[in-house]
C-alpha cells in the first residue's frame, strides 16, 4: 500500500515537474544561442535548420513562422533599457541606429503577436519612412497619443512588445555582441 | 522519511523525462502550428496569396504588416517543384519551410540576380536522380533540395511604404509554382 501511494506520489510530482517546466520554458521563450543587445534580443539559429528543439516547440504552439536566415533576422524587446516592460501608456523613446541591412522595418505587437489598432493604421515603419536627423540616426515616439515626428502608436494598450527586423543583413548565427551591432536604445519619457 | 525523499526525487528525475519528452514531441503533434493552419486552406502547388494582417486577423501571429505575402504548399512525391518569382519591388524573398516550420533556405532578389528568382525544388533522391549530361549545367539552375517531401514556400515582397502595398501584392501574386513532370527513373 505505501508503496503504491509512494508511486502515484512520484508520478504525480513527475507530471507536475515535467509539464509545468515545458510549460514555463515554452511561455518564456527559452531558446539557446540568443543575442542580447540593450532590450534586443535575436535568436538567429531559429531561421536555419540548426533551431533548438525549445525554439521549435515554442514555434510550433504560437503558430508562426520563423524569419529564414537568408532572408533576415529579427529582434524582439519585451522590456526598456531599464528592463521594466513595455508599457502602451507611456511616452517611450526609440532612438539611435540600426546594423548594417538593406532594409529594416520596426513593428508593434501585443505579447501574442497580433497587431495594435490604432486611429492611423500604423503597424510599424519601414528604414524608407523613417525622419532621420543630419547624422542618420533617427528618433521614433512610441506613444498612445499623437506626436510629431516618426510616430508609432501603441493603442493604449497595457503591454506589447517591439520586432525589429534587419533585411539583407550580414547580422547572424556568427555575430557576437558588440559595436558592430548597433541597436537602438529604448527609454521611457514619460509615464501616466 | 527517506522513503519520501526518495519518491520525491525519483518523480523530479522522472519528470525532468516528461519535460524533455514533451518539447520534442510537441512539434510532430502540434495541430495548431503554421503549417498544419495552412494546410487547411491552402491549395497544393499552387501560389495563394496570404492576406496582410489586421488588428482583427491574420494569418499567423507576428506576420511583417510591411510585406505583402503569397504561400505555395508544396508535395514533392510526384515529383519536383519549379519555382517562378518575379522581381519588381523593393526587396522580394524565398523562404523554404518543412512541414515542420523550420526554415531550410532562403534566398532574397539580389542574391538570385535578375528580373526573376526561378529554382527548382526538389528531394535529395529526386536531385541525385537528375541525368547528369543535362544540355542546362547546374551553374545556370538554381537547385534546392527539400529535407521533407512536403512543405512551404513563403514568398514575400516588402512595401516601403503603405501606398506601395498594392504594388508589392501585385508584384508577387505572379509568382508561379509548377509541378514537373516526375523523371522517369528507368531512363
Amino acid at each position: 500500500m505505501r508503496l503504491l501511494i509512494g508511486t502515484l506520489f512520484t508520478l504525480l510530482v513527475a507530471a507536475i515537474v515535467g509539464l509545468g517546466t515545458t510549460y514555463s520554458a515554452l511561455t518564456h521563450g527559452v531558446a539557446f544561442g540568443a543575442l542580447n543587445i540593450g532590450s534586443w534580443t535575436a535568436w538567429p539559429k531559429s531561421g536555419t535548420t540548426d533551431i533548438d528543439p525549445y525554439a521549435q516547440a515554442a514555434i510550433a504552439r504560437m503558430g508562426r513562422l520563423p524569419v529564414a536566415l537568408g532572408d533576415g533576422v529579427e529582434f524582439l524587446a519585451r522590456s526598456d533599457d531599464q528592463g521594466r516592460p513595455l508599457d502602451g501608456r507611456c511616452d517611450i523613446t526609440l532612438s539611435g541606429t540600426t546594423p548594417a541591412a538593406r532594409y529594416w522595418t520596426l513593428s508593434l505587437y501585443t505579447p501574442r503577436g497580433g497587431l495594435v489598432a490604432n486611429s492611423v493604421n500604423r503597424y510599424g515603419f519601414t528604414s524608407q519612412e523613417i525622419v532621420r536627423r543630419a547624422n542618420g540616426s533617427f528618433q521614433i515616439t512610441i506613444a498612445p497619443r499623437a506626436s510629431p515626428g516618426n510616430w508609432l502608436p501603441t493603442g493604449g494598450i497595457e503591454r506589447y512588445v517591439l520586432m525589429l527586423r534587419l533585411y539583407d543583413t550580414p547580422v547572424g548565427v556568427s555575430t557576437k555582441e558588440g559595436r558592430e551591432v548597433p541597436l537602438p536604445a529604448l527609454t521611457v519619457r514619460s509615464c501616466p | 522519511m527517506i522513503r519520501w525523499t526518495l519518491f520525491l526525487l525519483g518523480g523530479v528525475l522522472l519528470g525532468g523525462i516528461v519535460h524533455l519528452g514533451t518539447v520534442f514531441i510537441l512539434p510532430l503533434t502540434a495541430t495548431q502550428d503554421a503549417y498544419s493552419r495552412l494546410t487547411a486552406t491552402v491549395p497544393l502547388d499552387k501560389v495563394v496569396a496570404l492576406p496582410l494582417p489586421t488588428p482583427e486577423k491574420a494569418a499567423m501571429p507576428f506576420m511583417d504588416p510591411a510585406f505583402a505575402s503569397t504561400v505555395c504548399r508544396y508535395d514533392l512525391a510526384q515529383g519536383p517543384i519549379k519555382l517562378t518569382v518575379p522581381v519588381n519591388s523593393a526587396y522580394t524573398s524565398v523562404s523554404f519551410y518543412t512541414n515542420r516550420d523550420i526554415a531550410y533556405y532562403a534566398i532574397n532578389d539580389r542574391a538570385a540576380g535578375g528580373r526573376a528568382i526561378e529554382l527548382d525544388l526538389m528531394t535529395a533522391e529526386q536531385h541525385s536522380q537528375l541525368p547528369e549530361d543535362e544540355e542546362i549545367t547546374a551553374a545556370d539552375r538554381l537547385i534546392v533540395e527539400s529535407p521533407s517531401p512536403t512543405g512551404l514556400i513563403v514568398i514575400r515582397a516588402l512595401a516601403l511604404s503603405p501606398e506601395m502595398m498594392p504594388m508589392a501584392e501585385k508584384a508577387i501574386v505572379t509568382a508561379q509554382c509548377t509541378k514537373v513532370a516526375a523523371p522517369n527513373p528507368s531512363d
